[in-house]
C-alpha cells in the first residue's frame, strides 16, 4: 500500500547551519547503517540487526525536535536515533558487535541501545514493550514539575505494527486518563516486517488511531526534516504546556528488508526500483546542492567525514575486549542475591567438604 | 494507627499488610501504589484501605482495568527513581501482565548493564482455599522464579507480612510479594519488633524426624502436619522458605543433614514447581546425608479444580500426612 502523506511543512529550505548539521547527521546514519550491514555479513554483529536505512530524515527530524532535557524511548531499529541524539558511532558500533565499550556493556546489542546521560532509556527488542514504560516515565515528570514551555517531555517511538498490540492501546488510554507530557510516534515504514499496514490495521490511518483516547494525530511526510521536525516540536509543545499526548505518523520508506537477513521477497523488483529513487538521503543532498545550500565540495566533505568516523567506530568496535564470562552474573540483579546459583563450568558439582569423611 | 506503634500488637496478616504499607510509604516519599480499585475502595481484600484517604490521589492511583499498562507504567516510574507497589487483583489477572514482567521488569537493569535500576514490588494475592476457581486460586510463583532479575518471595504470617513488604519494596531489585489471601484474616499473631533478612528461611518448628519444608499458605498445613506427627511420636522439623527465589538452600540442607529426610510442599502444580528446584538443590548438596527420595506433596498437574474438588487438589493435611508416612517407611 502506497500511503498518501499529508505533509502539513512546505519546507523551505532555510540556508545556514542548520542543513548542514542535519544533512550532517543524515549522511552519518547512511554510512553507519550500510556500514553495520556489511558487519553483520562479516559475522562481527550476531542475531538481528534492523537498519534505519531509508528513515534518515525522521530520525534526524525527530530527534531535531527532541531537547536534551526530554526522555526518548525507541524500537529495536534505533541505532540513528542514538547517533543523531549525539552518540559517538564508536559505543555504538561497539555495542552491535557485543563488546564492553558498547553503550550498554555488550548486553544490550543492536536491539537495546541504552544511555542514561542522553536520557535514552532503550532500545526495546519486543514490539510493544516500550510504551508502558515511556507512559510511565512521563507519569513520574508529572510528579516532578509543573507544565510549562520550558517542561520536560518524553517521545516514545513505535512502529506502524505496533499500533495493534494491546500495551499500545493501554498506553493511550492511561496517558490521555491521567494528562501525560509524552509523544507516540508511529514511524509507518508501511510493513510490519513482510505485511503491509492496510492487512493488519483495520484503520490503517494510523495517527487517526489515537481518536478513541482523545488524543490528536497527526502524519507527515517522513522524508522531509522540517516538516517532521516542526511537527514534533508541535505535538512537545501541547506535550509540555497542556500535558496533552500526542500521536505523530512519519510516513517514509524502509530501503531494505526488515533486518539485515531479511531478503524483502515481499517487494518487486520495480517496488524496490522506485524505493531507491525516493531515497531521503539522495534527494536531500541533491536538493541542497540545486538550492545552493551546500556546494558539492562540501557535501562531498560531509560525507568522506561520515565515512571517517564509521572507519574509526569500527576499528574501536575490533579493538575493544569481549565481556569476562566472570561478569555473566554482575547485572543481573541489582542487589546481592544470596545463594543464586553462580556455578561456572570449573566449580565441582559436588562441593568438596561433601565427599570427604 | 500510626505504624511504629503495630510492633508487640496482635494484627491479622490482612491488616498487617496494610499497616506494613503504610509504614513504607511514611518511610519513603517515593514509594506510590498502583492498581484496580486500590484507592478508595482499599482493594478487593482492602489491603490498601485507608490509604489514598492519607497519600492523597497521585500516591495510590486507581488504574484502569490493563495490567500490562500498569506494570509497565510502574517501570517507567521506576527508572525515573520512583518505588511503585502494584497490586495485581488475583493471581491468575497477572497473566496479562507476564510480557513486561519477564521481558521489561527484570531484565532492564542487566540490559542496560546496571544504568537502570527496577525497584518495583508486585502484590499478588495468590493461593487457593477460598472455594472459587481458576483465575482466582492460582499459585503462579514458578513462572516468575524461573526468570533471573526477578525475586520472588511469599509471606506466611502477620508479622513477615507487615516486615516483608516493607523489605521488598526498599530493595532495590523487582520483587513479586505473594500474599497467601486464605491466610488474610485466618489469625492474629503478633508482630516482631525486627524483620528477618528476606531471603532467609526460618526453622519455624524443630524437628529431628523428618524436614518439612514449605511457604505462604501451605506453612500452616505443615505445622499442623508436624502436631500431628508429633502425636505419633516423629518430630518433623518445619522450614518456612519465605523466599522462593533465591532459595535459601543452605538452612534446608542444613537440616536435611540432621534429619536425613526431606518433604516439600506447595500448592502450585508438581512438574517443574520449587519443590522440584529444592530437590536437585538437595540432592546435589547433601546425597550422601539422603536416607530417603526428597517427597514432594503439592498441587496436581491439572488447571486449578472446581471449588467442589479444591480440597482434595490442595495439599492439605491428609495428603502431607501421605507423604510423610511415605517418607518415613524409607
Amino acid at each position: 500500500m502506497t500511503v498518501e502523506r499529508e505533509s502539513t511543512s512546505t519546507s523551505v529550505v532555510d540556508p545556514g547551519p542548520t542543513w548542514g548539521e542535519y544533512y550532517r547527521q543524515m549522511s552519518l546514519i547512511r554510512a553507519f547503517e550500510l556500514r553495520a550491514a556489511e558487519m553483520y555479513q562479516r559475522a562481527k554483529i550476531g542475531g538481528y540487526c534492523h537498519l534505519n536505512l531509508g528513515e534518515e530524515a525522521t530520525v534526524v527530524g525527530l530527534m531535531a525536535a527532541l531537547e536534551p532535557r526530554d526522555y526518548l524511548f525507541t524500537t529495536y531499529r534505533e541505532h540513528g536515533y542514538a547517533l543523531a541524539r549525539g552518540l559517538e558511532p564508536g559505543p555504538v558500533m561497539a555495542e552491535l558487535f557485543g563488546k564492553t565499550t558498547g553503550v550498554s556493556g555488550g548486553r544490550g546489542g543492536s536491539m537495546h541501545l541504552f544511555d542514561r546521560k542522553v536520557r535514552l532509556l532503550g532500545g526495546y527488542g519486543i514490539v510493544g514493550g516500550q510504551i508502558p514504560p515511556a507512559t510511565g516515565a512521563a507519569l513520574a515528570l508529572t510528579y516532578r514539575g509543573e507544565p510549562g514551555p520550558n517542561a520536560e517531555a518524553v517521545m516514545c517511538l513505535l512502529g506502524d505494527g505496533t499500533t495493534n498490540i494491546g500495551a499500545f492501546h493501554e498506553s493511550l488510554n492511561l496517558a490521555a486518563l491521567w494528562h501525560l507530557p509524552i509523544v507516540y510516534v508511529i514511524v509507518n515504514n508501511g510493513l510490519g516486517m513482510g505485511t503491509p499496514v492496510d492487512r493488519s490495521a483495520a484503520e490503517p490511518d494510523l495517527y487517526k488511531r489515537g481518536c478513541s483516547y482523545r488524543i490528536t494525530g497527526e502524519r507527515v511526510d517522513g522524508d522531509d526534516v522540517i516538516a517532521v521536525r516542526d511537527a514534533a516540536n508541535a505535538a512537545l509543545t501541547r506535550a509540555r504546556a497542556e500535558r496533552e499526548p500526542g500521536l505523530l505518523e512519519t510516513v517514509s520508506n524502509r530501503l531494505r528488508g526488515h533486518s539485515v537477513v531479511d531478503p524483502a521477497k515481499y517487494r518487486s523488483k520495480q517496488e524496490a526500483e522506485r524505493l531507491r529513487a525516493l531515497d531521503p538521503v539522495h534527494a536531500v543532498r541533491a536538493r541542497l546542492i540545486a538550492e545552493q545550500v551546500l556546494d558539492e565540495d562540501t557535501a562531498r566533505r560531509i560525507d568522506e567525514e561520515a565515512e571517517a568516523r564509521v572507519d574509526a567506530a569500527v576499528a574501536f568496535a575490533d579493538a575493544s575486549p569481549d565481556p569476562d564470562p566472570a561478569t555473566l552474573f554482575q547485572h543481573a540483579y541489582a542487589t546481592a542475591v544470596p545463594n543464586a546459583p553462580h556455578r561456572l563450568p570449573a566449580d565441582p558439582v559436588v562441593p568438596v567438604p561433601e565427599l570427604l569423611p | 494507627m500510626s505504624a511504629s506503634s503495630v510492633i508487640g500488637t496482635s494484627l491479622t496478616m490482612a491488616k498487617a499488610l496494610n499497616e506494613g504499607l503504610r509504614k513504607a510509604m511514611e518511610d519513603d516519599p517515593k514509594v506510590v501504589m498502583m492498581g484496580e480499585d486500590v484507592g478508595k475502595l482499599g482493594g478487593v481484600f482492602r489491603i490498601t484501605d485507608g490509604l489514598q484517604k492519607d497519600f492523597g490521589e497521585d500516591r495510590v492511583i486507581d488504574t484502569p482495568l490493563a495490567e500490562s499498562g500498569i506494570v509497565g507504567t510502574a517501570v517507567g516510574l521506576a527508572i525515573r527513581g520512583y518505588r511503585p507497589v502494584c497490586e495485581i487483583q488475583f493471581d491468575g489477572f497477572v497473566f496479562p501482565a507476564f510480557d513486561q514482567i519477564v521481558s521489561q521488569v527484570a531484565k532492564l537493569h542487566n540490559r542496560s548493564a546496571g544504568q537502570v535500576k527496577v525497584p518495583i514490588t508486585i502484590r499478588i494475592p495468590y493461593g487457593g482455599g477460598i472455594g472459587a476457581v481458576e483465575h482466582h486460586s492460582e499459585s503462579p510463583e514458578a513462572y516468575f522464579a524461573h526468570t533471573a532479575g526477578l525475586k520472588v518471595v511469599a509471606c506466611a504470617d502477620p508479622s513477615d507480612a507487615y516486615w516483608m513488604v516493607q523489605q521488598a519494596i526498599a530493595d532495590d531489585d523487582p520483587v513479586i510479594f505473594l500474599e497467601p489471601k486464605r491466610r488474610y484474616h485466618a489469625a492474629k499473631a503478633e508482630i516482631a519488633a525486627a524483620p528477618t533478612p528476606l531471603h532467609q528461611a526460618r526453622v519455624i518448628r524443630p524437628g529431628t524426624a523428618a524436614t518439612l519444608a514449605t511457604y505462604g499458605a501451605t506453612v500452616s498445613v505443615a505445622l499442623e502436619a508436624a502436631e500431628a506427627a508429633a502425636a505419633d511420636g516423629t518430630q518433623l522439623e518445619v522450614i518456612d522458605l519465605r523466599s522462593v527465589s533465591p532459595i535459601d538452600t543452605e538452612t534446608v540442607v542444613d537440616s536435611v543433614r540432621r534429619t536425613g529426610r526431606l518433604l516439600v510442599t506447595h500448592e502450585a502444580p508438581l512438574s517443574f514447581g520449587p519443590a522440584a528446584e529444592i530437590a536437585a538443590r538437595v540432592q546435589e548438596q547433601a546425597f550422601y546425608s539422603l536416607e530417603a527420595p526428597v517427597l514432594r506433596v503439592t498441587g496436581y498437574d491439572t488447571p486449578y479444580p472446581p471449588s467442589r474438588l479444591e480440597n482434595e487438589w490442595l495439599p492439605n493435611l491428609d495428603r502431607v500426612l501421605d507423604g510423610i508416612d511415605r517418607l518415613m517407611s524409607y
